[in-house]
């Protein structure tokens, strides 16, 4: 399937990519000038690997899951976490049980969105969708956009972010549910849905 | 056999990412036949699957109205 003559990376090829992992990094930076950084780290890092790019998938995937990587790097290094695994267990955990009550019901009963489907056309709803990917822990966001985004499977997300599957499932569930929580009040909540949404 | 909707949330995540085991699957389904809130985040967490793989194609058709 790999093609081993294929040519590295030539580094003209990157620059299209640029705006696009920059607002990628934005996903769980609010500050540019280090989505700028990290993309240019993943540019390096790319150019420095490019013989283990396979040609399998495009450029860009590869790219972004490069980008992935340097996030949490970035995150762990401006010490917001002290690792991956305390998080999983701890923060994560209690995260879902305040979800649930003692007997596992719902504290707050799951709200139907009606058709959700509609607000696939509405910009702002995927304004709203990005900041609360941006309101996940770098973990849960990390196994979340490699899951959704990337398309990898449970295995390769532990070996990217090394953590245990269990983990892995762990930071996934507790991902959805917290996006869904987060979406159902920014976006589906009785009557703010469609309110001062100005979409084309 | 009967799950709390905490467990049966959290199966409805993992089958989202691997194939669940007959017990798994057979109680799920008996629970979401019975639970309307569970059945509610099937759907959503189905829904956020579709929002996440738009998510890309927006950022690029937004990309010329920003700033």
């Amino acid at each position: 399937m790999s093609q081993p003559t294929k040519p590295a990376i030539d580094p003209s090829d990157l620059d299209e990519h640029r705006p696009y992992l920059v607002k990628y990094a934005m996903l769980q930076l609010r500050d540019k000038d280090v989505a700028e950084d990290l993309v240019q780290e993943t540019f390096l890092a790319a150019l420095t690997a490019a013989g283990r790019f396979s040609g399998g998938s495009s450029v860009r995937t590869w790219l972004t899951a490069i980008l992935i990587h340097k996030m949490g790097d970035h995150r762990r290094r401006a010490g917001r976490e002290i690792s991956i695994d305390a998080i999983a267990e701890n923060e994560g955990v209690d995260d879902i049980e305040s979800l649930f009550q003692a007997n596992g019901r719902y504290v707050e009963m799951p709200k139907s969105w009606g058709n959700p489907e509609a607000a696939l056309t509405e910009r702002r709803f995927f304004e709203a969708l990005e900041l609360c990917v941006q309101g996940l822990t770098t973990a849960a966001a990390q196994a979340f956009l490699l899951r959704e985004l990337m398309g990898f499977e449970i295995d390769d997300i532990c070996k990217e972010i090394n953590v245990s599957a269990t983990n892995c499932s762990v930071l996934l569930y507790r991902a959805r549910m917290r996006l869904r929580a987060c979406l159902e009040t920014r976006w589906f909540a009785g009557d703010n849905k469609g309110q001062g949404r100005r979409g084309s | 056999m009967m799950r709390s909707c905490k467990e049966v949330s959290n199966l409805l995540s993992d089958s989202l990412d691997k194939k669940l085991r007959p017990m798994e699957r057979l109680g799920l389904r008996i629970h979401l036949a019975m639970c309307d809130g569970c059945a509610r985040v099937e759907r959503q967490m189905s829904f956020l699957r579709t929002a996440m793989s738009e998510l890309p194609k927006q950022r690029e058709t937004n990309d010329s109205n920003r700033t």
